[in-house]
């Protein structure tokens, strides 16, 4: 057998990299418009009948020039990753920008394959593309594909056997290699040649005999040392020698990794060098300026190549998505729509889990029913059954029946609107409030993903380019409340402020109580962005860009599946893998007797005076303690406490569940500072743990600990004290 | 003297070309990265609700950048504004 190709996937974000990937793979990698989701390689099998290959898919970038973390990887990826291809995918409806990054990977690479995807709404949008002309200019492979219907796969992996038996691909061979004006176009290896201005090709000039120099040299050596018999299939001497001209720190470690040398170091360049560098200097190109050359050089490229293979029927193809944009953010609907669209999606999560809600529980506790039958017939002893039945049984069903219906419900709708392309206009529309607070836009991303997972938001925080106000997006993720913490403020709402009695009406208020709450939230997370930046993270906005995407209409079948298999189910998964063993715990917490209370009570007890200063009671702020691992479990601890004993009561009605907290002294001071503390209080030990890996320092998690605790308790103090007051 | 004019002089509709960046370091980096080089065409096609920033159609694509980036990208206005 063959050995293994390694074939890379690049390409811009969000022009259907991933479905590329997966189709190639049938791996569910859901990469998605979440910005930053891939900042690591991802990696797939595939094999056809000739060879078996290793997909890696690498994080969506504009340009190669590394000047984010995403950046880097992929280019160091295309760089020294030793791929036998890349394989660059492409957008059909805005091919030239995208040409940008194919320029780059040939410059590199000589093995490059391009896949135009999105070729059926480009077409839509009357723009058509002449893939044979777009091949001829390139010298490479060129694939017209629909990646979503799967089309054009089967050409790639043709592609891909034809590139792996040629080794070098041939194309270039029957493709003029010479341009017009008689330039040579590609390098020996069929690396593409950009066309630089004078100055700049002068200095490579004298510079690339140099590196070359230094890689057969190196070439030599790791023949010796028989690391390898194959070439170096990384990038070539022309590139080396422009990129020891426009110098960068980041790139260095890379090429001192490839070469296993200080390629300044070896005496060909240090001769070499300031030869060159004196040359640019008397051109008048300083490093700002040779890099906006370089730039130059690369676009015109890109535009020239685009006259020749893309047509566009109409002048602009865009009025459509400037309409909606003109709605969506526009000055007096811009907010509204935003809050109502919020509004909306809370209503029909509030109303479509209700029955599917009811009736999990119902038959989740029938079967509860059953077991316990089944441990009396056994004749197990009642603490086995108190522990597996009482405990972790009952715990775990609650967590399934209260949070798999509204996570189904929430994942999917929420995904749509990411499909849709509307997430990236809410950080437009709110960019300005958090410049006032002296973040960045990008916050407003992943406050959004904090709705589904804070750890999840706090990962995302990566997108963010600059640490300050990336640290400031960290420390105030979690006062969004996650999946976990709505079913708890759902059902404490729905109880206390609106009555049980079922109808649209009553979802309706919940909905609007819950989107409340939320702002609630958002506002929070101002206050606390502003008072970071005054006080412990000083700084001013950085600069920052971001891109609106074309809007696209969705996928509503495969958004389903994938937010559900995806999202949902890996939620839900971790819940239950907490939920179970705390489920055991607390059930021995309130079944093990210190004198005549159980250990539960006796520490809710000592907590009471404390927990009431807050409108709360020791119950309620034990739950929260113990809900540390997942917020999911705060209500079946509150409930499971005051039943004390553990006898059996069925809380499947909500009416019941008031009931018996009505008869533990709760008010509606309790619901609100209950409410108001599950918005804000420590984060879940997951999203604990993500933020000590993101920031890499325990201050700093700590910090995130204490500034939602703090707002918490000074809210919850201040309304349980008014309302004292006046009661 | 001839005034100088940046992106933040045009509104919603109007058209420019790109005439020099006077940003330094990484926005400027960044601002190459999204095709701002001189020559290049640009539009703005919108404003934020709470007016800043802007978006610009730039190279097929649309592209918000706030005020005062925007007040580093030097341009020159078409004929006839």
């Amino acid at each position: 057998m063959d050995r293994e190709r390694v074939v890379a996937i690049a390409g811009n974000p969000n022009v259907g990299k991933s479905t590329v990937f997966n189709n190639l793979t049938n791996l569910h990698q859901h990469t998605g418009n979440w910005p930053g989701k891939t900042v690591v390689n991802a990696t797939g099998y595939c094999s056809t009948e000739k060879f078996s290959y290793k997909m890696v898919d690498i994080p969506g970038t504009y340009s190669l020039m590394a000047h984010s973390a995403e950046e880097e990887v992929a280019r160091d990826f295309i760089c020294f990753g030793d791929a036998d291809a890349v394989v660059v995918v492409c957008d059909a409806t805005c091919l030239e920008r995208n040409l940008n990054l194919v320029l780059q990977t040939m410059e590199i690479t000589g093995s490059v394959i391009v896949c135009v995807n999105l070729l059926d709404e480009a077409a839509k949008k009357g723009i058509h593309i002449d893939l044979d002309a777009l091949s001829k200019e390139l010298g490479v492979p060129v694939i017209g594909m629909v990646a979503r219907d799967g089309k054009g796969i089967d050409e790639l992996l043709d592609t891909l056997d034809d590139m792996m038996d040629s080794e070098r691909i041939t194309v270039k061979a029957v493709a003029v290699c010479c341009a017009d004006d008689g330039r040579r176009m590609y390098d020996s290896d069929g690396r593409y040649r950009i066309c630089y201005p004078d100055a700049v090709e002068q200095a490579i000039a004298i510079l690339e005999p140099a590196a070359e120099a230094v890689l057969e040299e190196t070439a030599l050596q790791y023949e010796k040392c028989r690391i390898g018999q194959r070439k170096l299939k990384g990038p070539g001497p022309r590139w080396l020698a422009l990129k020891l001209l426009d110098y960068d720190s980041a790139l260095d470690e890379g090429v001192r990794t490839y070469l296993q040398k200080d390629i300044c170091q070896e005496l060909p360049v240090r001769e070499a060098l300031p030869r060159a560098e004196k040359l640019l200097a008397q051109a008048g190109l300083d490093q700002k300026r040779l890099e906006e050359e370089i730039v130059s050089s690369v676009m015109a490229t890109a535009e020239e190549i685009s006259r020749a293979a893309v047509a566009n029927e109409k002048e602009r193809s865009d009025l459509k998505d400037r309409k909606i944009d003109h709605i969506l953010t526009g000055k007096w609907l811009g907010y509204p729509i935003m809050a109502v669209l919020l509004m909306v999606i809370l209503w029909l999560t509030i109303t479509g889990a209700n029955y599917p809600s009811q009736m999990l529980s119902k038959a989740l506790f029938w079967v509860q029913d059953r077991l316990t039958e089944f441990f009396r017939y056994m004749g197990a002893p009642a603490w086995l059954h108190g522990m597996l039945v009482l405990g972790v049984y009952r715990v775990l069903a609650w967590v399934v029946s209260v949070m798999l219906p509204p996570m189904a419900i929430f994942f999917p709708l929420f995904t749509l609107l990411e499909d849709v392309g509307y997430l990236p206009r809410i950080a437009y529309n709110l960019d300005k409030p958090f410049k006032k607070c002296c973040a960045c836009g990008k916050q407003a991303l992943t406050l959004c993903m904090g709705f589904g997972c804070n750890a999840a938001g706090v990962t995302g925080c990566r997108i963010i380019d600059s640490p300050r106000e990336r640290l400031i997006a960290i420390l105030t993720n979690s006062l969004v409340p996650c999946n976990g913490r709505f079913p708890t403020l759902i059902a404490i709402i729905t109880m206390f402020f609106i009555g049980t009695s079922k109808g649209a009406g009553t979802s309706l208020l919940s909905a609007i109580l819950l989107t409340l709450f939320i702002m609630l939230g958002v506002g929070m997370t101002f206050l606390v962005s502003w008072l970071l930046s005054r006080t412990i993270l000083k700084g001013v906005p950085s600069s920052f860009t971001l891109e609106l995407p074309p809007y696209r209409r969705p996928q509503f079948g495969k958004v389903i599946v994938r937010s559900i298999f995806d999202r949902t189910l890996f939620v839900l998964g971790r819940a239950v893998m907490v939920a179970a063993p705390a489920g055991l715990f607390i059930w021995a917490a309130a079944n093990i007797f210190v004198g005549d209370q159980s250990l539960l009570n006796y520490c809710a007890a000592m907590l009471d005076p404390f927990a009431r200063l807050f409108g709360l009671d020791g119950v309620i702020l034990i739950a929260f303690i113990l809900g540390l691992p997942a917020n999911e479990i705060v209500v079946p601890i509150i409930i499971m406490a005051y039943m004390a004993q553990g006898s059996i009561l069925e809380m499947d009605s909500l009416t019941e569940m008031r009931n018996l907290f009505v008869s533990h002294g709760w008010t509606w001071v309790t619901a609100v500072c209950t409410t108001l503390f599950s918005l804000m209080h420590w984060p879940c030990s997951t999203t604990l743990l993500t933020i000590k890996k993101e920031t890499g320092s325990w201050k700093w998690t700590f910090t995130a600990l204490v500034i939602p605790t703090l707002a918490g308790m000074v809210l919850c103090f201040i309304v349980a004290q008014t309302a004292y007051l006046f009661i | 003297m001839k005034k100088e004019f940046c992106l933040n002089d045009i509104h919603p509709g109007q058209k420019a070309v790109i005439r020099e960046l006077k940003a330094d370091g990484s926005i400027h980096r960044r601002l190459l990265d999204i095709g701002l080089v001189k020559g290049t065409k640009v539009e703005c096609v919108g404003r934020s609700p709470g007016g800043d920033p802007c978006a610009f159609l730039i190279r097929g694509a649309v592209i918000a950048i706030r005020s005062e980036d925007c007040g580093n990208i030097m341009i020159q206005l078409p004929e006839g504004v």
